[in-house]
């Protein structure tokens, strides 16, 4: 099953190669990590998206736990949570498609935020799923480039993860 | 007063008391090697390999309640302790390795002797750091500690760069330490001890299932009086050996791979087992999945919570120190009303009696032509009293060396179990040589595993250290050959040791004495008279017989119950 893993960690240089390798060492999938400082500069803050029997999920809660530079795990996928994913997609974008394009976008509450005679760059920023749909309905052909940059979540109301 | 990052660092060494370091100089440590120089509180003891310092550093820790601390330089002395490092973390070994790096502003730039040691020795360390500024060499080194000995223990690395080491700063060694994102367990959360009572009280065929945990946590005679109130059998993994008496009739040996029948059969069939500060591992339980087919409760104590569920389910999991939490087991019981049903643990001793029977304890079939192995661990058990420092290295004498010799004392058995490093015992004898003077030590090794860290022999010359080496010389790696000669149709390749030095004169040509025995009626008189050379290390070369297999065996990916016992008896 998919889960959606949050920590928080010691800002210095390594620790994110830490996480990275527990779980190439482990054999534990990844399936996107995301992380940067938070409002403390000596924390960061990580989401990694994995997937897993319920004994490796439980397996990967305790050796993210172990690391010595991890101060806070949270699997957000237990409790109720929000995740949004960025995503940067440049497609053709020849007269005949553009209208098409635009309304495809819009309903998918995308934003262009780049014109060439012959691309778009669209931006979007949904959950991880909404993203796999919205490039399914622009379709294989018109796509030139995709950058995405893996989910961030966080829990709902009063489900905190801090110090 | 200012003193060099080098300076420093020897004098936190000073300040953790510590007595003894393990290394090998090299150009990136050269300050720290001349702080070491114009001081006298740390004695710094000469390796020949690095992989020996590591070894020897925790040789020291294991036989000690002490951190073991190594120096090496950086590049290809740092990853000549890698095996070593990877050693202690398997084991989980309190280590703190000071290795050079090159001059902070070279990193990066392939320079001479660079190599990523925190980056290399990632998997195999509790942590590691890299010092950058020399005004945090004494607070990182006191965290090194710290983290080496407190909760689940482990080797802890600390590099650091060579211009750092020779910079200036004030010292002041910090009393306490506190790292926030680091806070081991101690007492066991009251409402699962309650539990786990109440399983214990109640089972019908309980089984102690205790490990190496109980001799990192010191708790050996908190174990020995549970195992006593409770009246249950108890088994000790191989890291455990010595953790509870093995001449103790509650004592059913050690389970798993060539562990006895009858601890093997209680493992199987018991239907609560309590496991103490003992992971689950592949070589105790076997095939999991046939280790699951049979109903039983588990009650796991452990202070690392991985090592909890991680390769069976458990039904009452216990995080905490085990020293605290046996304590408070031991309250819960004597403070219980309840009593566990007589008749049931009768009926249960008169079975595992029956596996005793059946299983015939341990046994080979001696010879009056050909010395058997197990024979010369016996008499060694018997010429030591029981109570010597036993390093072994790995293969088919470390097995028998575990089987045969009865540790009733914690510390006594030291021997790589997780990584199964040949070349272990020499240097890990040193190391229990220096922290226990006076005391027997004595290396139970093979003709192969030996030649992997020989050249200590030099080491144990310079510094006097009167061990005694027992090599069980089978021409064979042994181990090898006996899974080639059961499952790949005696097809014994490469497991032959062709060209083998004449060990007598190689002991002799480093200073010591060499003795060959060859003849069962030897083996005694020999080890006796090595035994009584206090001050000489003794090199024993026993001829033994070639064709001898460590029983009983359960077979990689077979079951516990699946156990093979010995075939010509
Ligand atoms: C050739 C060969 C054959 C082998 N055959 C066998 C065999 O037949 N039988 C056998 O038993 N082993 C055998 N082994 C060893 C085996 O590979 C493992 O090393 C061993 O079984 C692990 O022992 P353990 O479970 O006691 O755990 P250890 O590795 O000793 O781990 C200790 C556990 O205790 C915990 N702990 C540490 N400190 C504390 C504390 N303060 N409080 C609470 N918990 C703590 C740790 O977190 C850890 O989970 C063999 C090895 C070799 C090389
Ligand atoms: C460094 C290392 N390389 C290889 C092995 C695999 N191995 C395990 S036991 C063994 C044979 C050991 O031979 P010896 O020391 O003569 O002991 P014996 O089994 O004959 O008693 C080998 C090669 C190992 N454990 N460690
Ligand atoms: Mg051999």
């Amino acid at each position: 099953m998919r889960h959606i893993i949050s920590l928080l960690m010691e800002n210095e240089a390594g620790a994110l190669s830490r996480v990275a390798g527990l779980f190439s060492a482990r054999g534990y999938n990844i399936e996107s990590l995301a992380v940067a400082p938070t409002e403390d500069p000596t924390l960061s803050r990580m989401t990694i998206v994995t997937s897993g029997s319920d004994a490796v999920i439980e397996q990967i809660n305790k050796q993210l736990n172990k690391l010595i530079d991890v101060t806070a795990v949270m699997d957000l996928s237990e409790g109720e949570h929000l995740e949004r994913e960025l995503m940067l997609v440049k497609v053709r974008a020849d007269t005949a498609q553009r209208e098409e394009l635009k309304r495809i976008t819009d309903s998918f509450q995308g934003r262009v935020i780049d014109v060439s005679d012959r691309t778009f760059t669209i931006e979007l920023s949904d959950t991880c799923a909404r993203l796999d749909d919205f490039l399914r309905a622009i379709g294989r052909n018109l796509i030139l480039e995709t950058v995405r940059t893996g989910a961030s979540g966080i829990g709902r109301g009063e489900r905190i993860l801090k110090l | 007063m200012e003193l060099t990052g080098a300076e420093i660092a020897v004098r936190c060494l000073q300040k953790e008391g510590v007595e003894y370091i393990f290394g090998y100089p090299g150009g990136a440590v050269l300050h720290i090697y001349d702080a070491l120089f114009q001081q006298d509180v740390v004695k710094h003891i000469l390796v020949r390999h690095e992989q020996a310092a590591i070894h020897a550093a925790d040789g020291y820790a294991r036989s000690s309640e002490k951190v073991g601390v190594a120096l090496v330089t950086s590049g290809p002395g740092i990853t000549n302790a890698v095996t070593g490092i990877a050693t202690a973390y398997m084991d989980s070994i309190p280590l703190v390795v000071i290795s050079g790096q090159v001059p902070s502003f070279a990193i990066g730039e392939d320079a001479f002797q660079e190599v990523d040691a925190v980056g290399i020795t990632r998997p195999c360390v509790k942590h590691n750091y890299l010092i950058k500024d020399v005004r945090d060499i004494a607070p990182t080194i006191k965290k090194a500690f710290y983290l080496a000995k407190s909760g689940r223990p482990g080797p802890v690395l600390v590099d650091i760069p060579k211009d750092i080491s020779n910079q200036k700063a004030d010292f002041a060694y910090p009393d306490s330490v506190s790292i926030r994102s680091y806070n081991p367990v101690g007492k066991g959360d009251s409402t699962q001890i309650k539990r786990a009572v109440q399983l214990l009280l109640e089972a019908k065929r309980p089984m102690i299932y205790s490990g190496g945990g109980v001799v990192l946590s010191d708790a050996s005679s908190q174990l020995t009086d549970l195992v006593r109130l409770l009246g249950f059998p108890c088994t000790t993994t191989l890291m455990g050996l010595g953790a509870y008496p093995a001449t103790d009739k509650q004592f059913v040996g050690m389970p798993g791979m060539h562990g006895t029948y009858e601890a093997c059969m209680a493992m199987q069939y018991c239907d609560v087992l309590l496991a103490v500060g003992a992971r689950f591992d592949d070589r105790v339980v076997g095939n999991v999945e046939h280790f699951a087919q049979v109903q039983r409760k588990i009650i796991h104590i452990d202070i690392d919570p991985s090592s909890i569920a991680k390769r069976v389910k458990v039904d009452v999991p216990v995080v905490g120190d085990l020293k605290l939490v046996l304590e408070q087991l031991l309250e819960e019981l004597r403070n219980s009303k309840q009593k566990t049903d007589a008749s049931d643990m009768a009926a249960w001793w008169k079975q595992v009696d029956e596996w005793r029977e059946k299983g015939g304890g341990l046994r080979y079939k001696n010879s009056t032509e050909i010395i058997k192995p197990q024979f010369v661990i016996e008499k060694l058990y018997e010429v030591t009293g029981g109570d010597a420092f036993i390093t072994s290295d790995v293969g088919q004498h470390q097995m028998w060396a575990a089987q045969y010799y009865k540790f009733s004392k914690p510390r006594r058995w030291i021997n790589s179990g997780g990584l199964g490093t040949m070349g272990f015992g020499l240097p890990a004898a040193m190391g229990a040589q220096l922290i226990n003077p006076g005391e027997t030590v004595a290396c139970v090794t093979g003709e192969g595993s030996i030649q992997m860290n020989i050249q200590e022999l030099s080491t144990c010359k310079q510094f006097h250290l009167p061990i005694k080496v027992l090599s069980l010389n089978n021409r064979y790696l042994g181990m090898v050959r006996q899974w080639q000669e059961f499952f790949h149709g005696n097809r014994y390749s490469e497991s032959y040791m062709d060209a083998l030095p004449d060990f007598v004169k190689l002991a002799q040509s480093y200073g010591h004495i060499g003795i060959r025995i060859d003849k069962p009626a030897d083996v005694e008189p020999a080890l006796k008279e090595a035994f009584a050379r206090k001050n000489d290390l003794v090199f024993m070369d026993f001829q033994t017989d070639p064709t001898e297999n460590v029983f009983p065996m359960v077979p990689g990916g077979k079951g516990l119950s699946e156990v093979i016992l010995s075939e010509d008896l």
